[in-house]
Protein backbone atom coordinates (compact mmCIF):
# COMPACT_ATOMS: atom_id res chain seq x y z
CA UNK A 1 0.00 0.00 0.00
CA UNK A 2 1.41 3.23 -1.39
CA UNK A 3 0.62 6.03 1.85
CA UNK A 4 2.35 8.60 0.55
CA UNK A 5 3.69 9.51 -3.21
CA UNK A 6 5.05 12.37 -4.96
CA UNK A 7 6.04 12.88 -8.61
CA UNK A 8 9.77 14.64 -9.68
CA UNK A 9 10.60 15.69 -13.45
CA UNK A 10 13.62 14.26 -14.50
CA UNK A 11 14.96 16.49 -17.20
CA UNK A 12 18.17 17.94 -15.92
CA UNK A 13 20.96 16.98 -13.56
CA UNK A 14 20.10 19.45 -10.88
CA UNK A 15 16.49 16.85 -11.22
CA UNK A 16 18.37 14.11 -10.65
CA UNK A 17 19.79 15.87 -7.34
CA UNK A 18 16.50 16.84 -5.88
CA UNK A 19 15.10 12.96 -6.45
CA UNK A 20 18.31 11.42 -4.80
CA UNK A 21 17.92 14.10 -2.09
CA UNK A 22 14.09 13.59 -1.56
CA UNK A 23 14.73 9.82 -0.86
CA UNK A 24 17.86 10.16 1.06
CA UNK A 25 15.37 12.40 3.47
CA UNK A 26 12.67 9.57 3.75
CA UNK A 27 14.96 6.89 4.33
CA UNK A 28 16.56 8.74 7.26
CA UNK A 29 12.65 9.86 8.56
CA UNK A 30 11.59 5.60 7.99
CA UNK A 31 15.07 4.67 9.85
CA UNK A 32 16.87 2.85 6.75
CA UNK A 33 20.48 1.62 8.04
CA UNK A 34 23.28 4.51 6.26
CA UNK A 35 24.41 1.75 4.24
CA UNK A 36 20.64 1.34 2.54
CA UNK A 37 20.34 4.62 1.94
CA UNK A 38 23.88 4.46 0.06
CA UNK A 39 22.68 1.75 -2.15
CA UNK A 40 19.61 2.84 -3.28
CA UNK A 41 20.44 6.82 -3.99
CA UNK A 42 23.48 5.29 -5.96
CA UNK A 43 20.83 2.87 -7.67
CA UNK A 44 19.01 6.16 -8.33
CA UNK A 45 21.44 8.26 -9.77
CA UNK A 46 22.52 5.75 -12.30
CA UNK A 47 19.08 4.61 -13.17
CA UNK A 48 18.15 8.34 -13.36
CA UNK A 49 21.61 9.60 -15.56
CA UNK A 50 20.26 6.59 -18.34
CA UNK A 51 17.13 7.86 -18.09
CA UNK A 52 18.66 12.03 -18.61
CA UNK A 53 21.51 10.38 -21.14
CA UNK A 54 19.81 8.28 -22.98
CA UNK A 55 15.89 8.42 -22.61
CA UNK A 56 16.07 12.20 -23.44
CA UNK A 57 14.85 12.96 -19.37
CA UNK A 58 10.89 11.41 -18.15
CA UNK A 59 9.88 11.27 -14.63
CA UNK A 60 10.34 10.24 -11.04
CA UNK A 61 7.69 8.62 -8.99
CA UNK A 62 8.29 8.31 -5.58
CA UNK A 63 6.37 6.58 -3.07
CA UNK A 64 6.71 5.49 0.77
CA UNK A 65 5.32 1.83 1.28
CA UNK A 66 3.89 0.25 4.01
CA UNK A 67 2.69 -3.28 4.32
CA UNK A 68 1.19 -4.86 7.41
CA UNK A 69 4.12 -3.51 9.91
CA UNK A 70 6.77 -3.29 7.34
CA UNK A 71 7.66 0.35 5.58
CA UNK A 72 8.80 0.30 2.35
CA UNK A 73 10.37 3.31 -0.06
CA UNK A 74 9.38 3.07 -4.31
CA UNK A 75 11.41 4.42 -7.23
CA UNK A 76 9.66 4.09 -10.39
CA UNK A 77 12.16 6.51 -13.22
CA UNK A 78 10.25 6.62 -16.59
CA UNK A 79 11.25 8.11 -20.02
CA UNK A 80 9.91 7.77 -23.31
CA UNK A 81 13.22 7.78 -25.18
CA UNK A 82 13.85 4.92 -27.71
CA UNK A 83 13.71 1.76 -25.25
CA UNK A 84 15.88 -0.87 -24.74
CA UNK A 85 15.85 -3.72 -28.06
CA UNK A 86 17.92 -6.19 -25.77
CA UNK A 87 17.25 -5.83 -22.04
CA UNK A 88 19.63 -8.86 -21.11
CA UNK A 89 22.48 -7.69 -22.88
CA UNK A 90 22.07 -3.87 -21.52
CA UNK A 91 21.99 -5.59 -18.09
CA UNK A 92 25.11 -6.90 -18.74
CA UNK A 93 28.46 -6.01 -16.54
CA UNK A 94 30.41 -3.81 -19.04
CA UNK A 95 27.57 -3.46 -21.89
CA UNK A 96 27.82 0.24 -23.31
CA UNK A 97 26.12 1.98 -26.15
CA UNK A 98 27.51 5.28 -24.75
CA UNK A 99 31.21 6.15 -23.71
CA UNK A 100 30.02 4.61 -19.78
CA UNK A 101 31.66 1.90 -18.35
CA UNK A 102 28.34 -0.48 -18.86
CA UNK A 103 27.91 -0.79 -15.15
CA UNK A 104 25.22 1.59 -13.98
CA UNK A 105 21.79 -0.51 -14.92
CA UNK A 106 23.35 -4.36 -14.11
CA UNK A 107 24.89 -2.00 -10.47
CA UNK A 108 22.02 -0.35 -9.86
CA UNK A 109 20.14 -3.95 -9.84
CA UNK A 110 22.52 -5.38 -7.60
CA UNK A 111 21.74 -2.71 -5.40
CA UNK A 112 18.29 -2.90 -4.28
CA UNK A 113 15.82 -5.64 -3.33
CA UNK A 114 13.33 -5.66 -6.10
CA UNK A 115 14.28 -4.04 -9.67
CA UNK A 116 11.64 -4.34 -12.28
CA UNK A 117 12.45 -3.33 -15.53
CA UNK A 118 9.52 -2.17 -18.28
CA UNK A 119 11.51 -1.29 -21.92
CA UNK A 120 10.33 -1.69 -25.45
CA UNK A 121 11.86 -0.05 -28.72
CA UNK A 122 9.84 3.24 -29.46
CA UNK A 123 7.88 3.06 -26.28
CA UNK A 124 10.66 4.10 -23.61
CA UNK A 125 11.70 2.85 -20.73
CA UNK A 126 9.81 2.67 -16.87
CA UNK A 127 12.56 0.87 -13.71
CA UNK A 128 10.79 0.24 -10.64
CA UNK A 129 12.82 -0.30 -7.52
CA UNK A 130 11.37 -1.31 -4.70
CA UNK A 131 13.94 -1.14 -0.75
CA UNK A 132 11.82 -2.50 2.57
CA UNK A 133 13.14 -1.89 5.99
CA UNK B 1 26.23 26.90 -7.37
CA UNK B 2 29.66 27.86 -5.54
CA UNK B 3 33.00 26.29 -6.57
CA UNK B 4 34.25 23.47 -4.37
CA UNK B 5 37.12 25.49 -2.77
CA UNK B 6 40.14 23.92 -2.53
CA UNK B 7 42.67 24.69 0.41
CA UNK B 8 46.38 25.33 -0.19
CA UNK B 9 48.54 23.64 2.97
CA UNK B 10 52.36 23.74 1.97
CA UNK B 11 53.11 21.75 -1.59
CA UNK B 12 49.93 20.11 -1.53
CA UNK B 13 46.23 20.85 -2.00
CA UNK B 14 43.49 19.45 -0.23
CA UNK B 15 39.95 19.39 -1.93
CA UNK B 16 36.94 19.12 0.55
CA UNK B 17 34.23 17.06 -1.71
CA UNK B 18 30.57 18.16 -0.59
CA UNK B 19 28.06 15.76 0.62
CA UNK B 20 25.97 15.84 -2.93
CA UNK B 21 27.54 16.50 -6.56
CA UNK B 22 26.00 17.58 -9.57
CA UNK B 23 27.67 16.71 -12.55
CA UNK B 24 28.72 19.71 -13.73
CA UNK B 25 30.23 20.30 -10.31
CA UNK B 26 32.36 17.40 -10.74
CA UNK B 27 33.77 18.75 -14.44
CA UNK B 28 34.11 22.44 -13.10
CA UNK B 29 36.43 20.90 -10.41
CA UNK B 30 38.67 18.74 -12.81
CA UNK B 31 39.63 21.63 -14.43
CA UNK B 32 40.16 24.23 -11.70
CA UNK B 33 42.10 21.58 -10.01
CA UNK B 34 44.47 20.72 -12.91
CA UNK B 35 45.12 24.29 -13.46
CA UNK B 36 45.76 25.01 -9.60
CA UNK B 37 48.46 22.14 -9.46
CA UNK B 38 50.41 23.96 -12.44
CA UNK B 39 49.82 27.69 -11.39
CA UNK B 40 51.24 26.78 -7.67
CA UNK B 41 53.80 24.03 -8.51
CA UNK B 42 51.36 21.14 -5.90
CA UNK B 43 53.52 18.18 -5.60
CA UNK B 44 50.61 16.03 -4.08
CA UNK B 45 46.40 16.15 -3.53
CA UNK B 46 44.34 15.08 -1.45
CA UNK B 47 40.57 14.21 -2.33
CA UNK B 48 38.74 14.04 0.58
CA UNK B 49 35.55 12.01 0.91
CA UNK B 50 34.93 12.26 4.24
CA UNK B 51 31.42 14.26 3.53
CA UNK B 52 30.45 12.38 0.49
CA UNK B 53 27.02 10.19 0.42
CA UNK B 54 27.24 9.39 -3.22
CA UNK B 55 29.47 7.90 -5.55
CA UNK B 56 28.12 6.78 -8.76
CA UNK B 57 29.65 5.44 -11.44
CA UNK B 58 30.30 8.92 -13.15
CA UNK B 59 31.60 10.45 -9.90
CA UNK B 60 33.81 7.67 -9.40
CA UNK B 61 35.07 7.61 -13.02
CA UNK B 62 35.99 11.63 -12.56
CA UNK B 63 37.47 10.88 -9.47
CA UNK B 64 39.79 8.32 -11.48
CA UNK B 65 40.25 10.73 -13.91
CA UNK B 66 41.63 13.74 -11.50
CA UNK B 67 43.87 11.41 -10.01
CA UNK B 68 45.47 10.28 -13.48
CA UNK B 69 45.17 14.33 -14.45
CA UNK B 70 46.80 15.33 -11.21
CA UNK B 71 49.77 12.33 -12.19
CA UNK B 72 50.20 13.58 -15.54
CA UNK B 73 51.10 16.78 -14.03
CA UNK B 74 54.07 15.40 -12.31
CA UNK B 75 51.94 15.27 -8.38
CA UNK B 76 51.07 12.67 -6.52
CA UNK B 77 46.77 12.27 -5.89
CA UNK B 78 45.65 10.39 -3.17
CA UNK B 79 41.34 9.73 -2.11
CA UNK B 80 40.84 9.61 1.67
CA UNK B 81 38.25 9.10 4.01
CA UNK B 82 36.10 6.75 1.98
CA UNK B 83 33.13 5.69 4.58
CA UNK B 84 32.30 2.19 4.71
CA UNK B 85 28.91 2.73 3.19
CA UNK B 86 30.62 4.53 0.08
CA UNK B 87 33.21 1.58 -0.16
CA UNK B 88 30.70 -1.23 -0.02
CA UNK B 89 28.29 0.42 -2.44
CA UNK B 90 30.97 1.23 -4.96
CA UNK B 91 32.00 -2.23 -4.94
CA UNK B 92 28.77 -3.64 -4.98
CA UNK B 93 28.48 -1.13 -8.64
CA UNK B 94 31.09 -2.66 -9.91
CA UNK B 95 33.62 0.51 -9.36
CA UNK B 96 36.61 -0.51 -7.62
CA UNK B 97 39.40 2.22 -7.39
CA UNK B 98 42.03 0.31 -9.57
CA UNK B 99 45.69 2.33 -9.61
CA UNK B 100 44.42 4.90 -7.26
CA UNK B 101 46.34 5.59 -3.88
CA UNK B 102 43.54 5.55 -0.89
CA UNK B 103 44.00 6.57 2.81
CA UNK B 104 42.41 6.36 6.01
CA UNK B 105 41.76 9.91 6.26
CA UNK B 106 43.62 13.59 5.58
CA UNK B 107 46.06 12.87 8.37
CA UNK B 108 47.33 9.53 6.84
CA UNK B 109 46.54 11.11 3.57
CA UNK B 110 49.32 13.59 4.31
CA UNK B 111 52.13 11.44 5.68
CA UNK B 112 51.71 9.41 2.79
CA UNK B 113 52.39 12.15 0.39
CA UNK B 114 55.66 13.73 2.58
CA UNK B 115 56.73 10.29 1.95
CA UNK B 116 55.99 10.16 -1.09
CA UNK B 117 57.57 13.11 -2.14
CA UNK B 118 60.60 12.52 -0.24
CA UNK B 119 60.68 9.03 -2.36
CA UNK B 120 60.52 11.27 -5.81
CA UNK B 121 62.95 14.01 -3.90
CA UNK B 122 65.59 11.28 -3.25
CA UNK B 123 64.95 9.03 -6.47
CA UNK B 124 65.74 12.66 -8.37
CA UNK B 125 68.81 13.31 -6.81
CA UNK B 126 70.55 9.92 -7.15
CA UNK B 127 70.07 10.34 -10.54
CA UNK B 128 71.61 13.68 -11.37
N1 LIG C 1 16.61 4.69 -20.29
C1 LIG C 1 17.25 4.10 -21.30
N2 LIG C 1 16.81 4.26 -22.58
C2 LIG C 1 17.46 3.67 -23.62
N3 LIG C 1 18.58 2.91 -23.50
C3 LIG C 1 19.07 2.72 -22.26
C4 LIG C 1 18.44 3.30 -21.11
N4 LIG C 1 19.15 2.91 -20.01
C5 LIG C 1 20.16 2.16 -20.46
N5 LIG C 1 20.12 2.03 -21.81
C6 LIG C 1 21.06 1.23 -22.65
O1 LIG C 1 21.67 0.25 -21.85
C7 LIG C 1 23.10 0.37 -21.88
C8 LIG C 1 23.68 -0.01 -20.54
O2 LIG C 1 23.34 0.97 -19.56
P1 LIG C 1 24.30 1.16 -18.31
O3 LIG C 1 23.76 2.22 -17.43
O4 LIG C 1 24.54 -0.19 -17.71
O5 LIG C 1 25.68 1.62 -18.98
P2 LIG C 1 26.09 3.06 -19.50
O6 LIG C 1 25.09 4.10 -19.12
O7 LIG C 1 26.39 2.94 -20.95
O8 LIG C 1 27.45 3.31 -18.69
P3 LIG C 1 27.60 3.78 -17.15
O9 LIG C 1 26.25 3.77 -16.54
O10 LIG C 1 28.53 2.80 -16.53
O11 LIG C 1 28.19 5.15 -17.23
C9 LIG C 1 23.37 1.82 -22.30
O12 LIG C 1 24.61 1.98 -22.93
C10 LIG C 1 22.17 2.07 -23.25
O13 LIG C 1 22.44 1.58 -24.53
MG1 LIG D 1 24.40 4.33 -17.18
Amino acid sequence: MSVSSKVLPMRTEEDLMIVRQTVKAWMIEQEFSLLEQTKLVTAISEIGRNALVYGGGGSALLEQLLENCRVGIRVTIEDQGPGIADIEQALQDAYSTGNGLGFGLSGAKRLVMDFDICSKPGQGTRIKMTVWN
Amino acid sequence: MNPIPLFHIGDFLLVSIPEDLSDSMVTRLQDSLSRKVIKLQIKGVLLDLSSVTIVDSFIGRMLGNMASITAMLGAEAIIVGIQPAIAITMIELGLGLNNIKTALNVDQGVIMLQILAADKAIDYVSKQ
